[in-house]
């Protein structure tokens, strides 16, 4: 544990001393909850085809996988016209992409981002370092199966997949939406035991609550 | 003087249109912006999709009460300053609330929404949002003072604060308007316009680049669409009391969406062509070009 993250008593400056746990102050603890859908099924479907519509990517790079969404703001790919957006705060994207290999300590990160983002949100992994650990198979402080720590709604393949791959993975992501089946978010929360113990077992310095946002 | 209850509809109605002008307008212009630099841009219809998607959203965290209320009372300065304003001289039924002093009312809605949001994403607790909100107080307010001055400059000449008034006397010929009767108010204001704008030299503001979107940092779903619906109708209002005080008013719709369309053009011209100015390259710009031509304004009048 951080030496900052550990109980301690603070003075502050009008003279008065109190107690500061930055763990349970900074952070809400509460675990994440099953969210319901709409109540009307036409109304949960017209929500669908707006997120479908309305990808807002979280502008995280954890890879060299990183390099190949440049391109697809510039002109020759231009992403934007398929409604898919980079926000650089977690707080406003749905769609998280995970670029390539993800160590450890980026792991951690990514987490974070991710328990940060909004219900419903989504999640791609980009490249084969994130279905089996691609050519660092046999690293030691890179994940192997990105499915194990966060729900994966969809993975490109490939080493590295080309911007083309991704406009492509994100026509694919749309359908999914748009059929109400990328329900990672709820998935999240249902299995969260589960993925917090498969977090746990690989991040040895865990110093944040289970759950952060 | 009796208050018609018919107003209120009538009002409505001007922020129904004003709302879905400033949605397809801003993602025009952006589709403008995307084209110089040899993008497709988004789909004209994409600021809907947008705006039904962050209302769709699940979920919605907070932080306090003043985190609700931020976007909120930047809204009702926009939606406020919008109403407050004749939109369409001469004409009943979009002359909304205004009243025989409502310049000074309106000079006042358009700063309210920045001190609101200022409110509300320091209580967000983000570095981000706090570094956004001083740059955006400082530079506001820089921008603020030319403003006023060719404000206060026009309101000298025309001798009344009402805005109906200083419109009806530009009223005639292309040559009575503000622009040529008192260029110098004119140039100042649009110089203050430009930092209001959020649109390069002066988006230091939210530099997503480098402070992650500046005060909404922590906004988002429902919040964030708030202010979506807000980032269209405040640049629409702005314009509006643009073209009412400098550039003859409107007597109709489509001369109104055509000059609030040229007037917003401008900062969109401006800000292709120039890149970002830092907080204090903009406040001295303000000070040393703008505020000089505002007092000068006011002098000759």
């Amino acid at each position: 544990m951080k030496e900052e993250l550990e109980k301690r008593i603070v003075k502050g400056p009008d003279g008065i001393e109190f107690e500061v746990e930055p763990l349970r102050d900074y952070y809400c603890e509460a675990a994440p909850t099953v969210m319901p859908q709409a109540y009307s099924k036409i109304i949960e479907g017209f929500f669908n085809w707006a997120r479908a519509e309305s990808l807002w990517i979280l502008g995280f790079g954890t890879g060299c996988g990183a390099i190949e969404m440049r391109p697809l703001m510039t002109p020759r790919f231009d992403a934007y016209r398929y409604g898919v957006q980079w926000r650089p705060t977690p707080r406003q994207s749905n769609l998280f992409i995970i670029s390539g290999y993800l160590s450890v300590k980026t792991l951690k990160r990514a987490i974070r981002s991710y328990e940060q983002m909004q219900n419903p949100k989504y999640v791609i992994g980009l490249g084969s370092c994130t279905i089996n650990g691609g050519m660092y198979w046999d690293s030691y402080n890179t994940i192997k199966c990105l499915d194990d720590y966060l729900p994966v709604d969809l993975y490109i393949a490939g080493c590295m997949p080309r911007p083309e791959a991704l406009l492509a993975g994100f026509e694919e992501l749309k359908k999914l939406i748009r059929a109400g089946k990328a329900e990672g978010a709820n998935q999240y929360a249902e299995n969260f035991e589960w993925y917090k113990a498969n977090q746990k077992k690989v991040i040895l310095d865990w110093d944040m609550p289970d759950y952060n946002w | 003087m009796e208050f018609e209850w018919i107003k209120i509809p009538y009002s409505l109605l001007t922020l129904f249109i004003v709302v879905n002008y400033g949605l397809l307008m801003t993602a025009f212009i952006a589709k403008i912006a995307a084209r110089v630099g040899r993008r497709h841009g988004i789909p004209i219809y994409q600021n809907y999709i947008d705006l039904i998607k962050n209302y769709g959203l699940r979920s919605s965290i907070t932080h306090g009460v003043m985190f609700y209320l931020g976007p909120v009372f930047r809204l009702s300065g926009g939606v406020g300053l919008l109403l407050f304003v004749p939109s369409i001289y001469g004409s009943e039924m979009f002359s909304n609330l205004s009243f025989a002093g409502d310049l000074i009312l309106a000079l006042y809605f358009i700063f309210f929404g920045t001190l609101g949001m200022a409110l509300g994403a320091a209580e967000s607790g983000s570095p981000h949002s706090a570094i956004g909100i001083t740059r955006g107080l400082s530079q506001v307010t820089a921008a603020e003072l030319p403003m006023a001055l060719a404000v206060f400059s026009v309101a000298l000449q025309y001798e009344t604060l009402s805005i109906t008034e200083i419109v009806a006397a530009q009223q005639g010929s292309v040559l009575n308007w503000t622009l040529f009767t008192n260029p110098l108010a004119v140039v100042a204001a649009m110089m203050a316009f430009l930092g209001s704008m959020m649109r390069p030299p002066f988006d230091v503001v939210l530099a997503p680049q480098e402070i992650p979107i500046g005060p909404p940092t922590e906004y988002h779903s429902s919040y964030l669409a708030l202010m979506q619906t807000n980032r269209v109708i405040f640049p629409v209002a702005k314009v509006v009391i643009y073209t009412n005080l400098f550039f003859g008013g409107a007597t109709n719709w489509p001369i109104f969406f055509l000059k609030v369309f040229l007037i917003y053009m401008v900062s969109a011209f401006v800000g292709v062509a120039f890149p970002r100015f830092r907080v204090e390259q903009s406040i001295r710009w303000f000070l040393i070009w703008a505020m000089p031509l505002g007092i000068l304004a006011i002098l000759l009048v």
